[in-house]
């Protein structure tokens, strides 16, 4: 119980971990382009959440990559964030040209490629 | 600074309400509302930075994910006629494997988790710094200390970058 009420860095690690797998479960399972996007929006901010986690986790430790200035892992997801917000802009553009072409929006059949 | 108070309980709220959100945005049928429960989602992560003494990345979440790109999201769900996709099948002729390849993934993330949870001791408690944002700045862009300058740059070149695909992608003719 006392690990329970007292929130830890494995708290927030769990969470992640839960948010992660259900992001995975969205892409591998919908069919939906958009719902798919946004499952990979839910991938990165698992990954966002371990970073901060971990940022705060060194703020607290001792040692050479520790101390209260070290806001490595904010820096990063930062950064995730600037790739995320990429990443939406040319997904959305693909799939725009993806259904003015074929007129539908489920990956499987998207199968221009397919040999 | 105060200390925290009832971080448990704001824990589990959030964590809750993220992880309700999350469910929603991968079985509603209906794009919209998955993309208002991803919103909502975003919104709860935003005070799980709070929490965490990160109030830049909270306000950053808030403007560009909560803000931005969800309304890109919005607006490319209403360019498209969904109303069809809708009547469809939601989910794959493999979603079998799916689920099967994500429970052996979450196996993988219960074993490193109940193996490894000695690695991670909680750090010293200590209480967030009112310049979390100087801080984060300085190790952006200072001369001296700015580690991350270069990436900064890069970064700034990868958003052009998208900028120029998305237009090109989203024109009437290629």
């Amino acid at each position: 119980m006392d690990a329970l009420l007292h929130i830890s860095t494995l708290h927030y690690l769990v969470l992640g971990a839960a948010l992660f797998l259900l992001g995975v479960i969205g892409v591998l399972t919908r069919r939906n382009v958009v719902v798919v996007l946004m499952s990979i929006e839910l991938i990165l901010n698992a990954v966002n959440l371990n970073l901060v986690a971990f940022s705060r986790y060194w703020q607290g430790a001792p040692g050479h990559f520790g101390g209260p200035g070290a806001l490595h892992g904010q820096v990063f997801a930062i950064f995730v964030i600037t790739d995320a917000a990429a990443e939406a802009a040319v997904g959305l553009g693909i799939l725009i040209a993806f259904f003015r072409n074929k007129e539908t929006v489920n990956v499987d059949e998207v199968n221009l490629l397919k040999w | 600074m105060n200390p925290p108070v009832a971080t448990p309980f704001f824990f589990y709220l959030l964590a809750g309400i993220m992880i309700i959100g999350g469910i929603l945005v991968i079985t509603r049928k209906n794009a919209v509302h998955s993309a208002l429960a991803l919103i909502t989602t975003l919104l709860a992560q935003a005070g799980l930075y709070l929490m965490l003494y990160a109030p830049f990345v909270a306000g950053v979440q808030i403007i560009l994910y909560a803000g931005g790109i969800m309304v890109l999201f919005l607006f490319v769900i209403m360019l498209i006629n969904m109303e069809r996709s809708m009547k469809e099948r939601q989910f794959n002729k493999r979603w079998l494997v799916g689920i099967a390849a994500a429970a052996v993934l979450g196996g993988l993330f219960i074993t490193v988790y109940t193996k490894g949870k000695d690695l991670f001791p909680n750090g010293r408690m200590l209480y967030g710094e009112s310049d979390n944002t100087q801080k984060v700045a300085s190790l952006l862009f200072d001369r001296n200390t700015g580690t991350y300058m270069f990436a900064f740059e890069i970064a700034s070149l990868l958003l052009l970058v998208a900028i120029i695909g998305a237009v090109v992608m989203a024109k009437k003719r290629i």
